[in-house]
């Protein structure tokens, strides 16, 4: 599958890859100055890929407080958002997501790409089971354009003529003429994510590259969300894993009363005692990766994602370890037993350095 | 387009070989090959002193994607290898032919290049492997 933006990648000369079926620019130029050039000043990424899915209808408020593991009633105006995460009846992951409240009556979630069927098609099922009044539209007629870095908000203010996103909230989106933009991402750094329709995703691709952005492919996209400490769903995420696994049991509104799915299981995972955590390990002399094993003061774990920091000059890792694993560990590399330290992520904030 | 110098000699795997007037042999990456790895940011360095024999694995190279195994395109003993990688790990991408060479091997054999491809047969391999892409 292409994105609406897919020639423009090609006259780019990106490298593509194939990504859940979807042809994405993996880097054009070089990843690491992609990287920086989203820390230190703007880049832009097309996430069309993801799927924007639209809920309406009078239930549809309580057909997302069924399917999330946050209350949207949270959201009390419109262009509020939450990130968020959808679990099965086991309280495992199905996926991770940031829902926008558009009215009353009306949400949109994006998706992830990889499972964007399995997605709809548990949505589906709920919304049978239920029989709650709620239409479910995705949108594959809108395309996403991430703008982001220090200097990404006054870009847009510029190019899109909107000075009202200086005083958007982060969190918050809002509409400019066709366009949704919320002030989103996933780099850590401050920026927006504009959605607009297919044809003129083009266009605004292009005029922000006149106006010197740098378009980044996939390669830096994961290398930032890393840094910042964002989990990458099927990867440091599972339907295996519940939130308490993955760092997440912030995003849990756990109030009695509304009983959504997942709930139940996580409510008896938590009495039993959960046995694992998400944690970040720095390590200097060598790159982890994902499957690496790590040995720590508290037996073993596992690498979810491992990189290089750009920004740090090492590698940096999510790895899923026993809950009491602190301070020192090793991680085995090609057999070798290498140095490596637990921290808590991020590893990077505002482009600085956050562990000493 | 990757550059391929003629003087070099070359391996299915990707590595150059550079066949010395003193008898050893200098071993790099292709441009073909750092400019499909991305940027190089980490080197795991033989051991000076280690006999490898041809198509044996010598170093690794990490870029930000993903490890690579270098391979040595000869039998012999490694006798130097390129400390300045370890803190410039990305003179492999800036100068693939000169700067980023990784380590030198003293042949066991008086003609280690017999099995190695010339510039044009390695170029028309790339272009094969580049088409199955």
């Amino acid at each position: 599958m292409k994105t609406a933006l897919y020639d423009n990648h090609v006259r780019l000369g990106a490298q593509l890859v194939d990504f859940a079926g979807w042809q994405m620019p993996m880097r054009y130029s070089s990843t690491i100055d992609e990287h920086h050039a989203v820390r230190k000043r703007v880049g832009m990424f097309d996430v069309s890929h993801m799927l924007i899915v639209d809920f309406e209808g009078s239930q549809s408020s309580m057909f997302l407080r069924k399917l999330l593991a946050s209350d949207v009633n949270k959201l009390s105006k419109d262009g509020q958002a939450l990130y968020t995460v959808m679990l099965n009846e086991r309280g495992g992951i199905v996926d991770d997501l940031i829902v926008y409240r558009l009215h009353e009556t009306s949400f949109r979630i994006v998706f992830n790409a990889g499972v964007a069927v399995t997605d709809l098609e548990w949505v589906a099922a709920w919304q049978r089971t239920t029989a709650l009044s709620v239409s479910i539209q995705p949108r594959r007629d809108l395309s996403i354009i991430a703008v982001q870095g220090p200097t990404a908000i006054q870009t847009v203010i510029e190019l899109l003529d909107c000075p009202q996103l200086m005083e958007v909230q982060a969190f918050t989106a809002i509409l400019h003429n066709e366009y949704f933009i919320g002030r989103t991402g996933y780099t850590g750094e401050d920026g927006v994510e504009i959605v607009c329709p297919n044809t003129d995703a083009s266009k605004i691709w292009d005029q922000l590259l006149d106006a010197g952005v740098l378009p980044c492919g996939l390669g830096a996209r994961d290398t930032l969300r890393l840094e910042a400490g964002m989990n990458l769903n099927g990867q440091d995420m599972t339907p295996n894993d519940t939130p308490y696994e993955c760092a997440l049991s912030w995003v849990l509104d756990l109030e009695p009363a509304r009983d959504f799915v997942g709930q139940a299981a996580l409510e008896k995972a938590h009495r039993q005692g959960i046995v694992t955590k998400l944690t970040g390990i720095v390590l200097q002399g060598g790159v982890m990766r994902s499957g690496f094993e790590v040995q720590s003061n508290a037996g073993l774990g596992t690498i979810t994602s491992g990189s290089f920091s750009p920004t740090l000059g090492y590698s940096i890792a999510l790895a899923r370890v026993p809950r009491a694993t602190t301070g020192e560990c090793t991680v085995s590399i090609r057999n070798k037993q290498k140095a490596a330290r637990i921290v808590r992520p991020p590893f990077v904030r505002h482009g600085e350095k956050v562990h000493k | 387009m990757s550059e391929t110098p003629q003087e070099l000699h070359y391996t299915n795997t990707h590595e150059w070989a550079r066949l010395d007037p003193d008898g050893t042999v200098c071993v790099g990456i292709s441009d073909f090959a750092q400019d499909a790895l991305g940027d190089v940011v980490f080197i795991e360095l033989p051991d000076t002193g280690t006999e490898v024999a041809a198509g044996a694995e010598v170093a690794v190279i990490e870029s930000v994607k993903a490890a690579s195994d270098i391979y040595s395109p000869v039998s012999g003993e490694i006798i130097r290898v390129n400390d300045q990688l370890t803190d410039a790990p990305d003179l492999v991408n800036s100068e693939p032919y000169d700067g980023g060479w990784i380590f030198v091997v003293q042949p066991f054999s008086d003609n280690p290049n017999s099995d190695l491809l010339t510039a044009e047969q390695y170029q028309e391999f790339c272009e094969t492997n580049s088409n199955e892409h």
